[in-house]
């Protein structure tokens, strides 16, 4: 599908990103979501040497934050921004809050935009997000065995593997090199080698689903700041650039199931703007929610075509030192899944990752990346999908 | 093909009975549209009156036109299984207790795809003819079946839990003195049941059914008076404990309205054994029935009524009765509710008039007592909630869902001297 305009859309030129934190991520806390989105946006303004008072953009992502939104939290945390901004996108949110976030920045709305994630996990506060997470999935998933995401994923996999010959080994590929580089990471949840015979035999969750195929619910947070090119030279901080960015919502609606993202109606115009070619792009941060989202992100980006990635994650290394190194913190298969912080955890680590401040995990001459979004099982299928590739300010 | 459910072993009285558990109840308001067609058995969506898009899930506006205007239809039941998945671990109890759990994503002719439960003897990516059955909870699902029966098809354990199924179950039904009490308890018999239980009143009296009744293998006569406290508490001493589904069909029926008798003698009969009969029941055997929704092959299922169609809708020619039916209909609902939370469903049954004495007036058609019994068990086996029996409750029914203020004027316009 093309767009229906032929406007050329607008650079992100002028707005950059900055101080990238990931607050340590706990399997379950006692604190709640507030506390986690304080620590983060504290720990973004302590890097980039700023008071709360100063910045005057706040936008939030959250799943646990009930009854409060981003109105709440002005108050809570004391800040008194011009521009207010609650994602409720789940995996896309972080790269969507970047997009409006620099588009603020660009327009002069605000000068400095905090764009905060995070979670709490409390024992059984999980299972109690699930039941009420959508209309569509009280009324038409969750009575059907109530696996949550598992069973929807488990859905989609089994299809993925029908249509294209991939095997459980593929997806086992990727969830093992994740581990490989969770190990590098201090922060990371897990912290035991994963080998893929681990994988192959773990507990069954949801066939074709096991054990390793799923996210560990945790609590966490993340935040990045957005500012001028200007005040970050000033503030001599590092930063990125943003070379291009799309989003895009319930795609493909006629599709019976799930195999492609968003991403396919985009992707094109992604690489025009950024003006680079996949083989450019020195890593990559998916949505791995589950390794076949990962696997459909490979196809749907670019690196390969429809139904080969399965081949792809076979020809390539993925960890860190490898020619295609993927999901360099572990991603959420090894970090955790820290609720809505899973849609800030690649495009976090990415900027850090080219401004070269990524420490154990960091990729060799890292300086341009790709991170990529895939939001909310509504029903059947994951509806928000989203996309950017950074680059380093100092090229 | 499924495998055939063993009788259960005796219940060893040490153990603790299994708390019932249930899947998950919240619904949205249009959802419910899916759980009243559930109740009757039918398999109905969603279909948008302006563009005839068929729409899953239930929404309040098309996805194709924006119209709000989205009449369930009865739709064709035939798709395609596109994935499957077989739930193994779930953080919703009743699921991990009846794990392992086969769901998948059927790809309906009619349009949308469907996530739904799947009957064991569906073929992987295979044909399925769906259906739309309540579940524990209450509200409607939808189950993928095999196009083709199969054997034992109906003991599916999916199925099975959803469905009311008589087989390995104890039978209580109420009144030995209703003429279709042996019909009825041949029926159930047949239909798998490892005991029916026939509650008597005023054994010492006569009556015409008792040696056919006496006669059927698995049948057993116990004391039972409707209309006396201590005697349905006495009986719930005894057998509540095992009964799994209880079948009222104790029934109080004379002709005339108000104007036609000269005192509420009849009147007062009628609520004694249609109306309080039914409460003193639901007293004295719901808990214990709501307290054994878990307990195995032969849980506690069902409580039946059987009512007068009337209920619905004021027969004139049998005022009194009807009004006595509507009591009991009303405290069905309240019954179905109180015992919602615990998975024991309440299944009316509407019959138009029976083919018997109290009804010798009337035309044909009646409802003959094999088409009740035949009512009776296949609402179990569907798990229904709603089923109406014989064509007169079929069409009052259609009147009364179209229209009732149009249905009481037919129901009530004098005959013309005819």
């Amino acid at each position: 599908m093309t767009r229906a305009s032929k406007r050329i859309r607008q650079s992100y030129d002028g707005a950059v990103l900055v101080a990238p934190f990931s607050t340590p991520y706990q399997r379950y806390s006692i604190d709640t979501a507030h506390w986690w989105i304080a620590k983060a946006l504290r720990g973004s303004l302590d890097a980039a040497g700023l008071k709360p008072t100063e910045i005057d953009g706040f936008t939030v992502s959250s799943f646990t934050l009930f009854p409060d939104t981003a109105v709440g939290l002005t108050q809570h945390l004391g800040l008194c921004p011009r521009w207010l901004d609650h994602i409720p996108m789940g995996g896309a949110s972080g790269v969507v809050a970047m997009r409006r976030a620099a588009r603020a920045v660009q327009t002069g709305d605000a000068d400095i935009v905090a764009c905060v994630s995070g979670d709490t996990n409390h024992i059984d506060s999980f299972r109690q997000m699930l039941s009420s997470f959508s209309r569509f999935a009280s009324d038409a998933s969750y009575p059907y065995g109530y696996g949550g995401p598992n069973a929807n994923f488990a859905l989609l996999t089994d299809r993925y593997m029908q249509e294209y010959g991939a095997t459980r080994e593929d997806f086992g590929r990727i969830c093992v090199a994740q581990r490989d580089n969770a190990l590098k990471n201090p922060n990371a949840v897990m912290k035991k080698p994963l080998s893929l015979d681990d994988y192959m035999n773990a507990r069954p969750i949801s066939d074709p689903i096991a054990l390793f195929d799923c996210v560990m619910p945790c609590a966490g947070s993340e935040a990045f700041l957005v500012m001028s090119e200007e005040e970050a030279v000033k503030r001599n901080l590092p930063f990125a650039r943003i070379s291009g960015a799309i989003e895009r919502h319930n795609a493909h609606p006629e599709d019976p199931i799930q195999l492609r993202g968003g991403w396919t109606m985009d992707i094109d115009e992604l690489y025009d703007t950024a003006q680079c070619t996949p083989d450019q792009i020195d890593l990559l941060q998916t949505y791995d929610d589950y390794p076949v989202i990962s696997i459909m992100q490979i196809e749907d980006l670019g690196f390969c075509p429809k139904g080969d990635a399965a081949q792809f994650v076979r020809d390539h290394d993925l960890t860190i030192e490898g020619d295609f190194p993927h999901n360099t913190s572990g991603g959420q298969l090894s970090a955790g899944q820290a609720g809505a912080a899973g849609g800030f955890i690649g495009l976090v680590e990415a900027i850090r990752q080219v401004t070269g401040k990524a420490g154990p995990t960091q990729v060799k001459d890292a300086k341009r990346a790709m991170a990529s979004g895939f939001g909310m099982i509504n029903y059947d299928r994951g509806v928000c999908s989203a996309a950017a590739i950074i680059q380093a300010g100092d090229p | 093909m499924s495998t055939a459910l063993t009788p259960p072993p005796r219940k060893n009285p040490q153990k603790r009975t299994v708390s019932p558990t249930r899947p998950p109840e919240t619904r949205s308001r249009a959802a419910m549209g899916l759980s009243a067609a559930a109740a009757e058995g039918r398999f109905a969506l969603q279909c948008c009156s302006e563009c005839d898009r068929v729409q899953y899930p239930p929404r309040d506006a098309c996805c194709n036109c924006l119209s709000t205007e989205l009449p369930w239809k009865n739709i064709s039941p035939n798709g395609t299984i596109l994935a499957e998945t077989t739930v193994q671990t779930s953080t919703k109890l009743y699921f991990r207790e009846r794990a392992p759990w086969r769901t998948g994503s059927v790809k309906l002719d009619a349009g949308p795809t469907l996530i739904c439960h799947l009957h064991g003897d569906c073929e992987r990516n295979g044909r399925v003819k769906m259906i739309n059955r309540l579940d524990r909870s209450g509200q409607g699902v939808l189950l993928a079946m095999p196009q083709e029966r199969s054997p034992n098809m109906e003991d599916d354990p999916q199925l099975r839990a959803m469905t009311s199924d008589p087989k390995h179950r104890r039978v209580l039904i109420t009144d030995a003195r209703n003429p279709n009490s042996p019909t009825l308890a041949k029926a159930i018999v047949e239909a798998g049941a490892s005991m029916v239980f026939i509650g008597e009143g005023e054994s010492w009296r006569p009556y015409p059914e008792q040696k056919e009744l006496a006669a059927i293998d698995k049948v057993e006569i116990l004391p039972l008076d409707v209309t006396d406290t201590l005697s349905v508490q006495r009986l719930a001493g005894e057998i509540g404990g095992k009964t799994d589904i209880l079948i009222n069909n104790a029934r109080f029926v004379r002709p005339g309205g108000v104007l036609a008798r000269g005192d509420t003698g009849f009147a007062r009969d009628e609520m004694e054994v249609n109306y309080l009969g039914l409460m003193r029941l639901a007293q004295a055997f719901g808990p214990g029935m709501c307290s054994r929704t878990s307990d195995g092959v032969n849980s506690a299922v069902a409580w039946v009524n059987i009512l007068s169609v009337h209920a619905l809708s004021n027969a004139p020619d049998y005022g009194c009765f009807s009004a006595s039916n509507a009591a009991a209909r009303s405290l069905s609902q309240s019954m179905r509710a109180e015992f919602r939370s615990s998975g024991l469903r309440v299944m009316n049954v509407y019959c138009g008039p029976t083919d018997d004495d109290w009804h010798q007036p009337l035309p044909p058609p009646k409802v003959l007592l094999s088409a009740l019994a035949r009512s009776v068990v296949q609402g179990l086996k569907d798990g229904l909630e709603e089923t109406y029996c014989g064509d007169v409750a079929k069409d009052l029914y259609e009147r009364f869902r179209q229209n009732p203020n149009v249905l009481e004027r037919e129901m009530t316009m004098g005959g013309d001297g005819a």
